[in-house]
């Protein structure tokens, strides 16, 4: 570990302590805010860790995340929830596995779509095992976890898939899907296991984004299928990625942050055009800010080094 | 045989949601997610022509296809075209059209809010029984997909019979050597792009006869249309055909003779295994 | 003329002497804040029953002054925000409402789902929350975990209950078999509503030939159909969401499901389904119901139209409108904006409301309608908890 590296890590582990803090302003705005950041940032950054190096764009982030979901609503009542949040992150991870697994052979934008029909498939499953089989009652989380210990979970989630990218930078792993992502035809011929690296990075968004999806189950009290299997969640994901930019651990915060505070801004002050406008929205940054905002950054992180310089 | 008829007029119904995103993905290269939303425009004009004046949908098409073509011909010419030009790389292009067909999506619902208002809109037109074979079957759908057989057989025609259909299909295949041997590449893009949406547009106004929409219901549409082209194999009209055929008989024949219930389930299980066997589609060329 | 008795009946719910226009000067505002969604899945429905029944009584408390307080009157000010129809939108938006807007009350969202992700918020606050558009069978545990939860629409077993009453009772009578057949679209509501029904149906001695869900979206829903008239049934029950409720009428009409009773559940209500249908719905049984003939109802289904340019729909159009004149009493009675006060008010209290008298007890207004038919061209209230002026069921007679 150089300098370099511990400096980094003395100033994440500042950055997540100081948000932890967020809770103690007693806003629950802003708490309710924080939630949404955290939650994206967790869901984002382990996309990331597995889209960034590889560019393959999954879409299948909400069915992982409804998957968590469903584990917790369906446990809830028979198993304690620290339990359950095991089997959600386990069970997320076997069936990234799977999913991994099978689609090997594809690339682009047939895995973009393959993504896309799975997570729908799932969640087509699920809806007809609980119909056919499922309490009539519906499927209620009632607990007593408020927001507060939300977000602080949320807070300690972003933390472990910060700690995994970094450990995953710095292994052979991440050297590899370096390499697969540059040129998968190099790769293979290096010996590397493209096949394996790359579901194992698979298994780890999976797994976290089922993770997020049971820390949230409590949040919504009452589940249904079209709340926990979200499509728009996939996109909203990939879409703040990007934003951000997928190359760097940190890229996809730098997009989080900045997207839920626009999105907030303008749900705030055009309740009647808020869809019209997030949309503009969109379209303005795609042409403003072509490379992410990582992008930028880092371009003018050149610019002012060439001008010191 | 009821299943078959029934089976195939929902195949219709989906290669009209499908064809227009076919022409627009598989030449243009624009992955267009706002490509639901212009379908549920074409059904709103259909809605509003119905309603103010009693004139039949099929008639509207005449108005809503150039209208859509002009608009969506403005929408690559002005908003899409750039984000070619600047695209280094083919993910790039990808990632970009992604962002932009996105935030485009909103502001088409955005737009139909604001004019329209977000209750459901449904009318009545030739919803009355047909009886094929001793079986009944709505009019409607008998008529949409008869229309949409009409639609992909032309364009079929079209795009292997005709010079300019050649340089689509050439640009489809390969716009770099397009370019090379004389073909207008960002020309030809946009033509595929504005008929693409056409051929969408007309699509939601013969859906909108039998099916009940509201300003929100695009999204369905899109994630409809990106499993069908993607299963029948980017840029080849055969494709979507026997795609939504396929779609359209596995659906009816699950809820027929298993259960109603695992419909949805049963055509993305369909669409998986193709893609597991035939990862380029079922008419998509392997690319280099 | 209508506004003259719009007037008449608040001025009887409230105090007297409101009825003076510009009499007394507004003293004060109180803030109302609202969130459901304008877009998404549910925006077709909250565009219908929602939205519009909250302009209307704003419009309407503003025009004769505002509401009485014992500072002066107070006129409304809204703050209305869109949900997306996303549950964390919802949360946020009543964050919002209640720590940045600083509102006085809230209105609750729209759907079951939202109304319980966000009670806590409510809760947290001290907002009372008289939930509309949500129907639960766990209301006994969630008002004791949420002391400020209202329901007003029902329970999901009643529901189902009431359906099977009116089949029972059909065939008592011996005008129809005991052969039904039921679908249900697999979303939360129609799986729990079809869950509940199985029991009920098999203990009142009906016979269940089809029983079989289908997706969200469905596009096709004739195999549905088709499937269901080869069981050969004698009604037909599906507990259905606003566009299948119309695409299996549709296809029922096309395939001439001949059946004495059709039932199917949300929308069936809506002037829209009427609109589209026209008299071969005569005869169709629906969820929810009003009646539309009382003074009162007609004087609010006018206003509606005049204010809205809309027409109400057959259920839960006045009961949104209900809820909102429980609050506007509440708040009259206790005489200022104490949110407490206003809470116990609405539990201790007897409401007069375009439904008739609403009275909670412990949180739930267990007298509401269930179930409800069109009768030459309007929707009548055929079955209820307890409400007065229940029209007797039709037989249904073809689709013509």
């Amino acid at each position: 570990m150089n300098g370099n590296e511990l400096r980094n890590i003395l100033l994440a582990a500042a950055g997540l302590g100081l948000a932890a803090l967020l809770p103690l302003t007693g806003s629950g705005y802003l708490l309710s805010l924080g939630v949404t950041v955290a939650m994206y940032t967790v869901l984002a950054t382990s996309w990331a860790l597995f889209s960034g190096p590889t560019h393959y764009i999954s879409l299948a982030t909400g069915a992982f995340y409804g998957l968590g979901t469903y584990v917790v609503a369906v446990g809830i009542d028979t198993l304690p929830y620290p339990v359950l949040l095991l089997i959600a992150f386990v069970a997320g991870g076997v069936a990234a596995g799977l999913v991994g697994l099978a689609t090997l052979r594809l690339s682009g934008v047939y895995f973009v779509i393959f993504t896309l029909g799975l997570a729908e498939m799932i969640r087509q499953l699920v809806t007809w095992v609980q119909n056919n089989w499922g309490s009539h009652r519906g499927l209620y989380v009632l607990t007593d976890i408020t927001e507060e210990i939300i977000y602080w979970e949320l807070l300690a989630a972003a933390a472990l898939v910060y700690l995994v990218g970094w450990w995953i930078n710095r292994s052979r792993l991440g050297f590899a899907l370096r390499i697969i992502g540059n040129d998968e035809v190099v790769a293979a011929h290096c010996g590397i296991n493209t096949a394996r690296s790359k579901v194992l990075l698979f298994m780890v968004s999976g797994s976290v984004a089922a993770l997020v999806g049971g820390l949230l189950a409590p949040r919504w009290t009452y589940i249904e299928p079209a709340i926990a299997f979200s499509a728009m969640l996939s996109f909203q994901v990939v879409i703040m990625a990007l934003l951000g930019g997928a190359s760097r651990l940190w890229g996809p915060l730098v997009g989080v942050i900045p997207f839920t505070l626009l999105w907030e801004v303008i749900s705030g002050h055009f309740p009647n055009q808020t869809t019209l406008l997030l949309g503009v929205a969109f379209l303005l940054i795609v042409y403003v800010i072509p490379n992410g905002i990582l992008g930028r950054l880092e371009q003018l992180y050149r610019a002012a080094r060439e001008g010191a310089g | 045989m009821d299943i078959l008829i029934t089976g195939l007029l929902l195949g219709g119904t989906y290669s009209l949601i499908a064809m227009g995103l076919n022409l627009q993905y598989g030449v243009a290269r624009i992955m267009n997610l706002a490509n639901g939303e212009m379908l549920v425009i074409g059904a709103f004009a259909a809605f509003w022509v119905f309603t103010a004046g009693q004139i039949s949908p099929i008639l509207s098409i005449v108005v809503v296809a150039p209208l859509a073509f002009l608009l969506n011909w403005l929408i690559y010419r002005f908003m899409l075209l750039p984000l070619v030009r600047r695209a280094k790389s083919a993910g790039q292009l990808e990632v970009d059209s992604i962002l932009a067909t996105f935030g485009l999506a909103f502001v088409f619902v955005g737009i139909m809010i604001a004019t329209f208002g977000g209750e459901y809109f449904t009318y009545s037109y030739l919803a009355e029984p047909f009886v094929i074979l001793g079986e009944t079957y709505a009019l409607n759908r008998v008529v949409a997909f008869v229309l949409a057989a009409i639609m992909c057989g032309l364009l079929y025609l079209w795009l292997n019979k005709s010079r300019p259909g050649m340089a689509v299909r050439a640009v489809a295949v390969n716009p770099e050597s397009s370019g090379l041997v004389g073909i207008n590449v960002s020309r030809v893009s946009a033509f595929a792009f504005g008929l693409g949406g056409a051929v969408t547009a007309v699509g939601g106004t013969l859906i909108s006869t039998f099916l009940t929409m509201d300003a929100s219901i695009g999204v369905l549409f899109t994630m409809k249309a990106l499993i069908i082209v993607i299963m029948g194999g980017v840029g080849d009209v055969r494709g979507v055909i026997v795609a939504s055929l396929i779609l359209g008989l596995a659906e009816t024949a699950v809820a027929s003779l298993i259960d109603p219930g695992l419909t949805l389930a049963a055509a993305y299980f369909m669409f998986i295994l193709i893609l597991l066997f035939r990862p380029q589609g079922l008419f998509g060329r392997r690319s280099s | 003329m209508k506004r003259r008795t719009i007037l008449k009946l608040a001025a009887a719910t409230a105090l007297a002497g409101t009825m003076a226009f510009g009499g007394a000067q507004a003293a004060d505002t109180i803030k109302i804040g609202a969130s459901a969604p304008k877009t998404g899945p549910l925006a077709g429905g909250s565009t219908v029953t929602h939205w519009p029944n909250i302009k209307l009584w704003v419009e309407q408390v503003n025009a004769r002054g505002g509401l009485q307080l014992k500072s002066g009157k107070a006129k409304l000010e809204l703050v209305e925000y869109d949900d997306q129809t996303n549950p964390g939108e919802a949360i946020k938006n009543i964050q919002r409402m209640a720590t940045q807007d600083k509102v006085d009350f809230i209105i609750a969202p729209y759907g079951t789902a939202f109304n319980l992700a966000t009670a806590p918020i409510f809760d947290k606050y001290g907002y009372p929350q008289i939930a509309v558009s949500a129907i639960s069978d766990q209301i006994p545990e969630l008002t004791k975990r949420y002391p400020r939860l209202f329901f007003t629409l029902g329970t999901t077993t009643a529901f189902a209950q009431a359906v099977a009453d009116i089949l029972v009772q059909m065939k008592n009578d011996g005008k129809i078999g005991s052969k039904v057949a039921m679908v249900n679209v697999a979303d939360a509501f129609g799986i729990e509503l079809a869950a509940a029904a199985r029991p009920i149906f098999k203990k009142a001695g009906l016979d269940v030939v089809y029983d079989k869900s289908y997706p969200l979206g469905t596009q096709d829903l004739s195999p549905i159909v088709k499937g269901a008239k080869a069981s050969n049934p004698d009604s037909f029950v599906a507990w259905s969401y606003p566009p299948d409720t119309f695409g299996l009428t549709q296809q029922a009409i096309i395939q001439n499901l001949d059946v004495k009773a059709f039932y199917t559940a949300v929308a069936t209500c809506f002037p829209a389904y009427g609109g589209k249908f026209g008299s071969k719905v005569n005869g169709n049984l629906g969820a929810g119901g009003i009646n539309p003939d009382t003074p009162a109802m007609q004087a609010y289904a006018a206003a509606h139209k005049k204010i809205t340019g809309k027409d109400a729909d057959g259920w839960a159009s006045a009961t949104t409108y209900a809820s909102l004149e429980i609050l506007e009493q509440a708040i009259e009675g206790v005489g200022s904006a104490d949110r407490d006060a206003v809470t116990d008010y609405i539990k201790n209290n007897t409401f007069k409301t375009v439904m008739g008298d609403v009275t909670f007890k412990n949180q739930n207004n267990d007298v509401f309608w269930t179930v409800g038919q069109w009768q030459n061209g309007k929707y009548y209230g055929v079955a209820s908890t307890g409400r007065p002026g229940e029209k007797p069921v039709q037989l249904k007679s073809g689709w013509n």
